[in-house]
């Protein structure tokens, strides 16, 4: 929960309310980005970027090199496969 | 895997060990070093990596209480059971969340005896729920330090906006602020400086921690989760130490800018307000410690919607939770650790989520179990 999964956006889902569609590690759902855009960084600029994810929110933007590496971690602490299960299983 | 290696390289990881050394023998220490890690994800690296014991032996690292589902008071857990157990709610939480123990038992057995408990991802998964069964009242159980506080807040302004109405809030958010500060006044505990943590600090800044280094005179080094960032956060630590220098500084620069999140923040600010007091498993009341939702957002708000048990339970007297989480026991010198508490039938929090401490160092901690039980039959404090 603490330590989030980087993913990359590949889609805007919904610009009004925020939202767009995320790929991590080959999973994609739908998140939020209200906090990693602002008038310099509007939505539509957002696809292709990588961020960091915390429960469905993107709370920062971060370079490849830090989501491979984040990846890594993840997987070695064995929380990157816990943290796709729970983005899979909806509801 | 270059981008990894960088964190991983063996000789880096060396040299800093060995500057963390000269650094120690520079201070002249009378006593060990007492160092915490506020953060869980922290204790789930350093045990994971073997950190504490690449490092010189006049260090000890405490690990803190950042793992907010380990410090879930008995009562609120207990009241989370009386939320499922009516009919007409669905309650959704982090999987995490379910086994966390309650005096009533936990989510999963609630579940098991009927309730509807469903696992979410995302707030946002609770509020789609909402939105499919307008005829039930969906509550998602919000938790955690301010790296998830944007989520539930973003979440309930979007409920808002739509005119959800079927869609609450039972919020037992943390703030780690003040936590830290009831932790620097406690009189068992003697810190000798603190690794902040990585995402929190993301959203809330640097600023927040300066009372830290102005009126408690420690350091503070806000660190990342690689094992080389925990290194590099822990020498950085002694160089302060060394130069009797104390301030806040940032290991973590990639990811934590000095102001946090603006957009984070205004929405937590927009939705939630300081409780007077809020309990902790474990370490009791501490002043404004949580936050509660603003009252012009009561609809969401299952504390108001509904009437809960809001009982506060005591530990089990067993458990020494509390003094793990304050550094005055290290995890396998509590008396049930490995027997009565194990990460399987957990009876303390810590033990419940891998970054408590209790767990992590059941699982990683290369502990002969049997040697600790066998130390501790014969009444000799069980060592390392
Ligand atoms: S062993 Fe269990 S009861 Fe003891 S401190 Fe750890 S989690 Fe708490």
């Amino acid at each position: 929960m603490c330590l989030g999964i980087p993913g990359r956006i590949v889609a805007i889902a919904d610009a009004a309310n925020r939202l767009a569609v995320v790929d991590v590690a080959g999973v994609r759902r739908r998140v939020n980005v209200a906090c990693i855009v602002d008038d310099a960084h509007p939505v539509e600029s957002c696809v292709g970027d990588w961020v960091l994810l915390h429960v469905g929110f993107a709370m920062s933007r971060i370079d490849e090199a830090e989501a491979v590496r984040t990846l890594a971690l993840l997987t070695e602490l064995g929380e990157a496969e816990l943290e796709l299960d729970r983005m899979q299983s909806g509801s | 895997m270059k981008y990894v290696d960088e964190f991983r390289d063996p000789d880096r990881a060396r040299v800093l060990c060995e500057n963390i050394r000269r650094l120690v023998d520079r201070i002249g220490l009378e006593r060990p070093l007492q160092l915490m890690e506020v953060c869980g994800g922290h204790t789930h690296s350093i045990f994971r990596y073997g950190i504490g014991n690449m490092l010189p032996k006049e260090i000890e690292l405490v690990h803190g209480p950042g793992c907010p589902v380990c410090v879930l008071p008995m009562g609120r857990v207990d009241d989370c059971v009386a939320l499922a157990e009516r009919s007409e709610v669905i309650f959704t939480t982090f999987g995490d969340a379910m086994r966390v123990p309650g005096s009533r038992g936990n989510l999963l057995e609630a579940k098991a005896r009927g309730a509807d408990v469903r696992m979410v991802y995302s707030p946002l998964d609770a509020l789609a729920l909402a939105r499919k069964h307008p005829d039930r009242e969906i509550v998602f159980f919000g938790l955690g330090f301010e790296t998830t506080m944007p989520s539930t807040a973003l979440t309930v302004l979007q409920a808002e906006r739509d005119g959800i109405d079927n869609f609450s809030l039972f919020c037992n958010h943390i703030t780690i602020v003040p936590t830290i500060k009831a932790i620097l006044d406690s009189p068992d505990l003697r810190l000798d400086g603190f690794l902040g943590p990585g995402h929190v600090s993301m959203i809330i800044g640097l600023e927040p921690y300066e009372f830290i280094a102005r009126d408690y005179r420690r350091p503070i080094v806000i660190s990342g989760f690689e094992p080389l960032d925990i290194l590099q956060g822990i020498w950085m630590l002694l160089e302060q130490l060394a130069a009797g220098r104390c301030e806040v500084e940032n290991q973590y620069r990639r990811i934590v800018p000095r102001a946090g999140n603006r957009q984070a923040l205004s929405a937590i600010h927009r939705v939630f307000e300081l409780r007077e007091y809020f309990e902790w498993r474990g370490l009791g009341s501490i002043d404004y410690s949580g936050v509660r939702m603003r009252r012009e957002y009561a609809r969401f708000d299952a504390e108001r919607k509904f009437t809960l048990p809001n009982l506060r339970i005591a530990d089990p007297k067993a458990c020494q939770c509390g003094e793990v989480l304050k550094g005055v026991i290290r995890p396998w010198e509590c008396k049930v650790f490995g027997t009565a508490c194990t990460p399987e039938m957990p009876l303390g929090a810590l033990m419940v989520s891998s970054e408590g401490a209790c767990a992590a160092y059941f699982n990683y901690g290369g502990i002969d179990l049997a040697e600790v039980i066998r130390r501790r039959k014969a009444g000799a404090p069980a060592g390392a």
